[in-house]
């Protein structure tokens, strides 16, 4: 990363825009000059209102590959100021600023072989899916497993791609915390202790593991990691804010 | 001025002089960090400043709490955009800390409990411009937060104010830290916006 390629704001213009979930859709924007970027990076978005005032906000890049092709994925805060717009009012044809691409530290690189714990809360998963996606297109061996906790079965953003990535070497949990499927086994509830027990890569084969989502929801899974013997050292972390 | 985004008039519009470029006012106190949340026990708390010299000042919870306080109202600046006016603080200045302190280098990284590092210069901890927080709105610093103890460096973006803070080392040149090696700015002033590499 050099100044000139995070420095500066290019201008993207959106291709596509898809809706995940009833508050949340995927958007889709090419930058020209943007150049690629590695699995689990972010960018800041700047809007700017006619009368010049303008608001930036952070956001995950879903995709993970050398184009200048972006997919971010936004969840519509109800009294927020940049994701309804993003949510609600952006359309294909669309031109919006970004800078980036940004963070150096919660990122996967094809050269780890390590195994692979994602943990994600919500639009936490948007870093996660770029990371299983460059794990997908590396032809890594590396074991992966995804845990992803959402309020109802409606709530899941990439659902579709996340069913095509999931394999023998790439397994994942749901976890529902308000309203599960008709036929699920267990009755809704929070990440824990016994569920993270059951369902994480083991303390044991030193796996990596990634964890994103609302502030809340990373404090207390990563809270129960430590104690259920993960090495601080090895859980990385992204909060994405609120409570 | 950038593009203008279609359709869109954004919400705050009263132009703070306070408020540096970019940031915007939030009335909760958010978290950033790179991991896990390490809890620390003041029984165990040590604090320690380390010169080129050999030379290592160490204190105990109880000795820096017979040290003068300081109440600290203050606004803070994230680089993740929020800003918070008029936080109060109680700790111990870095001047009193570095009071017997003879060192002849002009830099610092501060060292945390669970391995974080950030560099900070030696003139932006004295005179009054930092200091080490143990009391947030008239409570014990809560973990999340970086309690037991954390750096309180106001003036420069708040991932200088090194949560869980162990120790000071004197360094002879102005080497990055943790987030400075992984894309943020090596001063990190908010009125200058500078918020990455
Ligand atoms: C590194 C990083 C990556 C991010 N990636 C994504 C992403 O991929 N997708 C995504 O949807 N969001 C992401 N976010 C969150 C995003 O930056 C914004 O904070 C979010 O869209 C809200 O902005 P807003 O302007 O709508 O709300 P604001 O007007 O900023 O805030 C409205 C209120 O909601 C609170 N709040 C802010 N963020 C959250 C939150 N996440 N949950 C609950 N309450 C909150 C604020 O404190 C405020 O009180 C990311 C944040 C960071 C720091």
């Amino acid at each position: 990363m050099s100044v000139d390629s995070v420095g500066t704001w290019k201008v993207g213009t959106v291709t596509a825009v898809r809706s995940e979930t009833p508050t949340g859709r995927s958007i889709e924007i090419d930058v020209p000059g943007w150049g690629g970027n590695l699995a689990g990076q972010h960018l800041d978005v700047r809007l700017t209102a006619p009368d010049g005032y303008q608001a930036v906000r952070s956001y995950s890049i879903a995709s993970a590959d050398a184009t200048d092709h972006l997919e971010l994925a936004v969840d519509r805060l109800p009294d927020g100021e940049v994701s309804p717009y993003l949510v609600d009012d952006l359309l294909p044809g669309d031109q919006l600023e970004v800078r980036g691409p940004l963070g150096g530290w919660f990122v996967w690189r094809p050269e780890q072989t390590e195994p692979v714990q994602l943990i994600g809360g919500g639009s936490g998963i948007v870093p996660l899916v770029a990371i299983a996606r460059a794990h997908a297109a590396s032809g890594s061996t590396a074991p992966f497993r995804l845990l992803y906790s959402v309020r109802t079965p409606e709530d899941v953003f990439f659902k579709d791609e996340l069913a095509r990535l999931a394999s023998p070497t790439f397994e994942i949990t749901w976890v529902y915390t308000r309203a599960a499927p008709a036929d699920w086994p267990t009755k809704p509830g929070r990440v824990s202790h016994d569920i993270l027990a059951a369902s994480v890569i083991p303390a044991g084969d030193n796996p990596s593991v990634f964890v994103c989502g609302p502030t809340g929801f990373v404090e207390s899974v990563a809270d129960l990691l430590v104690a259920l013997g993960h090495p601080a050292a090895s859980v990385k972390t992204e909060r994405f804010g609120g409570a | 001025m950038g593009i203008i985004s279609r359709g869109f008039s954004g919400r705050s519009r009263e132009h703070n002089p306070d408020l540096p470029p970019g940031q915007f006012l939030t009335t909760d106190f958010p978290v950033l960090s790179a991991g896990p949340t390490p809890r620390i026990d003041t029984d165990e708390w040590e604090f320690t400043i380390s010169t080129e010299k050999g030379t290592t000042h160490h204190w105990t919870w109880a000795e820096l709490m017979a040290l003068p306080i300081e109440d600290i109202a203050t606004d803070i600046h994230c680089v993740t955009r929020w800003s918070k006016f008029g936080t109060s603080w109680r700790g111990v200045s870095l001047d009193t800390l570095f009071k017997d302190v003879d060192t002849s280098y002009g830099y610092t990284m501060i060292h945390s409990y669970g391995g974080y590092t950030t560099n900070v210069p030696l003139a932006d901890l004295m005179g009054g411009k930092a200091w080490i927080a143990f009391e947030f709105d008239g409570e014990p610093l809560h973990p999340e937060h970086g309690g037991p103890a954390r750096l309180l460096v106001p003036h420069l973006y708040f991932w200088k104010s090194a949560k869980w803070v162990r120790g000071i080392e004197m360094h002879k040149s102005d080497d990055p830290g943790f987030w400075e090696q992984n894309g943020y700015n090596i001063y990190g002033d908010p009125w200058k916006e500078q918020r990455y590499w």
